[in-house]
């Protein structure tokens, strides 16, 4: 027996014990007589220790393991747009092939269709020096994305022979004087980062269309945000927001450990929607993971990393990627899970130790960098967080909220009170306004910052007054007062609140983002103006200018209409002090 | 394959049985072990190797030892599936329990079942009228769902599972569904209550039982399910069938894992469960559903009793994370007297958008049920000020709300065990209700729903 064949000696559910093999580290192993795909993930002594990406039933000790010299890669390059594939990168449309509507086991499938032909036009030219990670052409893979092939990071030197045309991702379609053969495939182990030349600080926003996130709480293209809340308070619904509105060039999205109808959700309907920032289907720039929670879970934990290796590759080729993943606490569940099987010494509630570290290395992979093609490129990461009965104490929200910048946390009183987007305004957080501000004034508003100063000062304010409110009744405030909670309560209908399923109002641009938030600060000034005159309050709040003012934002073309409709509202709100 | 007996017993532990020195023995294979006085016990290998087989015995291990013989079966567990099995009482391990005879095959299928490829999914969006105004107005149900009843000990969730399996329909449809009901651990009182409504109704003979009941052996409990979806998949998906799987309940099941998890000595997640219960719980939830290119469908009623009425209790909490929703009863509204008593509040319907409105329900279900959920939850939170401060200090509107809190309760929730109200109904008694609010507090519902709809306000 050679040393890259050893036999089983043990099966725990999905983990499996093999002898006389000398695997190492994180090597992708065939396990059993169906060749099932496992990855090596310690050893002792004579023993490999191998989580398996497919159910182990009927596995009986004494069954062969082989090794395969290869850590656990993904295939990167041309067709990786509109897939959707499982936690190990086979594409789910090959697996329902040949397997029908249920996964059974034992199938291979490449990542990418390896017969496929592209039209690959060559940028560089013989004669070139070329370093690892530079375009020597592109191919133009969907409507939107012209996929750009690179020299893998490795590789250098001079291009002896280069040649545009039809070509399948492993042919060679450049080569180097050493013999270097470069194909548009490249492989690449998804536990290790793939290389760049520096990291920039980030200093643009990544516009969502949500107003709570891009006007309170924005997040930077290139950063990373956690979304922790308890079931059925809004962070799929915020996701998947995202992944259609956000204004990233590409969107991966995982579906780690979560249900199946949600993916084929986002499979019937983005092939539909169009890309506001485009005008194309948005699918043309989604790639999809979906590793769903009764799928097996050593897939599950490799999910994010097969991930977030293809949202780095794309970066690479000097795109701004956004990456989902709905859940990370799935992920880390799967951590624990395959932890608990390996009798690991566990930290909190049954967490590996290296839990924390784990989740940092994830994030870390998020950034704005300077490509080793010298482009600028960036991969923002936004992680959903479930935390067990809501109570984000525990390790998997702590472990994420020590590393993440921005921090939207998810209400279940506001989810309860249909208040959607259900974020608690209070309690979230973002780190990067300060490096956006300048954005902010340069592209919105030369006084956007202290506009939203304003807006979050008046939120403050109001749930101070609401204390006071609980004890004695909202009467007993003082007028100017009452006027500040009406105010407050505009920002929270009329701003805050937006339904993710309404055609028009799930997606509103940030100049009109602005132009509302002026318009309750207008609002304010005018009423104040018109009860220091001796307009009663209830008559200010309900002009009825003031209603359509809110209402039209649920039409098409509001930007437009807003102006005219604060005029309105100004005058017949001076009308009520008139009238006294 | 190896029929060979083993009289290697090492441990016996809590449901576990350990044994040494076997030939190769597979994961998840069937075990038989015979007793001294030559009883049988069934069990499942849970950890195997060339040293040690872990066994996990289904029926307890009592009265086991360790000269007991112990067989490997050379299969993992299957049940046996054919359309024989509409109309019949399987025990917990799938035998007969109604005196028939054994379930002829037509196929053995594995009890794990596989995952469906997301791929192969296709989104639900038929509306089930279930003639329970709460649950169709507000959290409405759809063909292929799985929708949860969280409730606690001594509430009538079993009454509104019955109604809902009676009543449940596609609108003008007399397509019936099939009922899958799996009994994990529940009294013989309660199975008979079942049971008997089954008959009294006629469903029996459209359905299939599995049950395990309080004083069957707990381990059982694990694959009781399994069988219950495995019979459910069989019939959706080789069929056609419409199925609805009742199962409860699902807190007796994750007692059952816990008890495995301790004997096992693991490591315990919340509350002494495993840290694996949610992908566990998944693997039963999951198994829902419509797929391409198959007519049939599973919809899950999964029943479940919270402990100290506590939904955040790691077994509603993990089943909240995976399923499309849930409906909650609520104790204080049993206590009112009102049946059914489920408080719309914290229940939710997460794929109610797909399937309401013009086209399938009509045009006014959104916003009936959006204003009705508002005036309602306000209704309730004045209850709260008014038990403080008194009816004196509210205005006209608040008290308007808080009265139609008690009228909702009374009027709309409330209705007889036999009352099935159409969708048409239940709206028409919407509008109805609200005619108890001015239409100027109304903001939720259009002048034009208003003038199409409100009995005060209709224009001919
Ligand atoms: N922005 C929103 N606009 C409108 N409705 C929303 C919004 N966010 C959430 N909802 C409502 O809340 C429900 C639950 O949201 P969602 O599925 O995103 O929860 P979740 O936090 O992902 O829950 P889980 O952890 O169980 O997956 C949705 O089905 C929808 O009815
Ligand atoms: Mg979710």
């Amino acid at each position: 027996m050679s040393k890259n064949e050893g036999v089983i000696y043990r099966i725990s559910g999905p983990v499996v014990t093999a002898t006389g093999i000398e695997a190492r580290m994180y090597e992708v192993v065939r396990v059993g007589n169906e060749k099932l795909m496992g990855e090596v993930i310690e050893i002792h002594g004579d023993q490999s220790v191998i989580q398996v990406y497919e159910d182990t039933s009927g596995i009986r000790p004494g069954e062969p393991v082989l090794s395969t010299g290869q850590t656990l890669s993904v295939q990167l390059g041309p067709g990786l747009l509109t897939q959707i594939y499982d936690g190990i990168q086979r594409p789910l449309q090959t697996l329902e092939e040949v397997m029908g509507v249920f996964i059974t086991r034992g199938v291979d499938a490449d990542g990418l269709d390896l017969e496929r032909k592209w039209d690959f036009v060559a940028t560089a030219s013989k004669g070139d020096d070329v370093l690892g990670g530079q375009v020597i052409g592109t191919v133009q893979e969907t409507d939107t994305i012209t996929h750009k092939i690179m020299v893998p990071p490795k590789a250098s030197g001079k291009i002896k022979s280069i040649k545009s045309g039809e070509f399948n991702v492993t042919e060679t379609v450049c080569t180097l004087e050493d013999g270097t053969e470069i194909k548009m495939m490249q492989e690449w182990p998804v536990r290790h980062p793939r290389p760049f030349s520096q990291k920039y600080a980030p200093d643009t926003p990544l516009v969502t269309g949500m107003r709570i996130l891009d006007f309170l709480f924005p997040l930077a293209k290139g950063g990373a945000a956690g979304i922790p809340g308890p079931f059925g308070s809004g962070k799929t619904v915020t996701q998947q927001s995202l992944a259609k509105y956000s204004d990233a060039q590409l969107v991966v999205y995982i579906g780690c450990g979560e249900r199946g109808n949600e993916m084929t959700e986002v499979l019937d309907e983005f092939p539909h929607l169009i890309d506001p920032n485009t005008g194309k289907p948005l699918m043309n720039r989604t790639v999809m993971i979906a590793n769903t929670s009764n799928m097996p879970v050593a897939a599950r934990e490799a999910s994010v990393y097969t991930g977030i290796t293809i949202a780095e590759y794309f970066r690479d080729q000097g795109y701004d990627v956004a990456l989902m993943a709905d859940s990370t606490s799935r992920w880390a569940e799967a951590m624990r899970e395959i932890s608990s099987r390996l009798e690991e010494m566990p930290g909190e509630e049954g967490y590996p130790a290296y839990l924390s570290s784990r989740l940092a290395e994830f994030y870390e992979r998020a950034g704005r960098v300077e490509t080793l093609n010298g482009e600028d490129g960036s991969v923002t990461v936004i992680g959903a967080v479930s935390p067990p009965g809501g109570d984000i104490s525990e390790p998997v929200s702590q472990g994420t909220l020590r590393i993440v910048k921005v921090f939207w946390g998810l209400d279940a009183g506001l989810a309860r009170q249909r208040h959607f987007p259900a974020i608690n305004w209070l309690s979230s957080y973002s780190l990067y306004p300060q490096s956006l501000n300048q954005w902010f004034r340069d592209n919105i508003a030369s006084d956007f910052p202290e506009v939203r100063t304003q807006i979050s000062a008046l939120l403050k304010v109001e749930a101070e007054l609401q204390e006071i409110v609980q004890l004695v009744g909202s009467d007993a405030l003082p007028m100017d007062q009452q006027l500040t909670l009406e105010v407050a309560r505009m920002i929270r209908e009329y701003f805050l609140q937006q339904n993710g399923f309404d055609p028009i109002d799930a997606y509103s641009g940030v100049q009109q983002q602005y132009a509302m938030a002026q318009a309750i600060l207008t609002f304010q000034e005018e009423a104040k103006k018109a009860m220091a005159a001796g307009a009663r309050l209830q008559d200010v709040v309900n002009v009825q200018s003031r209603t359509e003012l809110m209402r039209a934002r649920f039409a098409e073309g509001y930007l437009d209409k807003i102006g005219g409709l604060v005029e309105a509202m100004v005058a017949e709100i001076a009308a009520t002090a008139e009238a006294n | 394959m190896t029929s060979k007996e083993y009289k290697t017993i090492t441990d016996i532990k809590g449901p576990l049985v350990f044994l040494e020195k076997t030939e190769p023995v597979a994961y998840g294979e069937i075990v038989s072990i015979r007793l001294s006085d030559g009883s049988e016990k069934n069990g499942q290998v849970l950890d195997t190797s060339d040293d040690m087989v872990v066994v996990q015995v289904f029926e307890g291990t009592e009265a086991i030892d360790r000269k007991a013989g112990v067989k490997f079966l050379g299969d993992v567990f299957k049940l046996p599936v054919s359309k024989g099995l509409i109309g019949r009482i399987l025990d917990g391990a799938g035998r007969p329990r109604d005196g028939g005879p054994e379930i002829i095959a037509d196929e053995n299928a594995d009890i794990i079942g596989a995952a469906i490829n997301p791929y192969s999914r296709q989104s639900p969006h038929d509306f089930i009228q279930t003639g329970v105004s709460a649950i169709d107005c507000c959290t409405t149900l759809v063909r292929g769902q799985k929708l949860p009843i969280f409730s606690a000990s001594g509430l009538p969730h079993n009454d509104i599972a019955l109604q809902i399996a009676r009543q449940a329909k596609l609108r003008d449809s007399d397509e019936e569904f099939i009922v899958v009901f799996c009994a994990m651990g529940i009294t013989a009182e309660e199975y008979n209550f079942f049971r008997s409504d089954l008959e009294r109704t006629g469903a029996l003979e459209n359905a299939a039982l599995f049950v395990n009941l309080a004083d069957d052996p707990a381990v059982e409990r694990l694959i009781t399910p399994r069988l219950a979806l495995t019979a459910a998949e069989y019939l959706a998906f080789e069929h056609d069938y419409h199925v609805l799987v009742i199962y409860t309940d699902m807190t007796n099941y994750c007692d059952s894992l816990r008890q495995i998890g301790a004997a096992r000595e693991e490591v315990p997640g919340r509350r002494g469960y495993p840290g694996y219960m949610y992908t566990d719980l998944a693997m039963l939830y999951e198994r829902a559903g419509i797929v391409k290119g198959k007519k049939g469908s599973i919809t899950q009623f999964p029943i479940l009793t919270m402990p100290g009425d506590d939904i955040t209790h790691p077994i509603p909490d993990l089943s909240g994370y995976i399923t499309e929703g849930q409906i909650v009863i609520s104790r204080e509204l049993h206590q009112a007297g009102i049946y059914p008593p489920i408080n719309v509040l914290p229940s939710l319907s997460r794929l109610m958008g797909s399937c309401i409105g013009e086209k399938t329900t009509r045009d006014d279900h959104k916003k009936v049920s959006d204003q009705m959920y508002a005036a309602y939850a306000q209704g309730r939170e004045l209850r709260g000020l008014v038990a403080i401060v008194g009816e004196d200090a509210l205005n006209e509107r608040d008290l308007q709300l808080l009265k139609f809190a008690d009228i909702f309760e009374d009027k709309f929730l409330r209705q007889d065990r036999d009352e099935d109200r159409t969708i048409d109904e239940t709206l028409n008694l919407c509008w109805e209700l609200m005619t108890n609010i001015d239409t100027k507090y109304l903001v939720r519902l259009d002048q034009e729903l208003i003038e199409k709809y409100h009995p005060e306000e209709k224009k001919a």
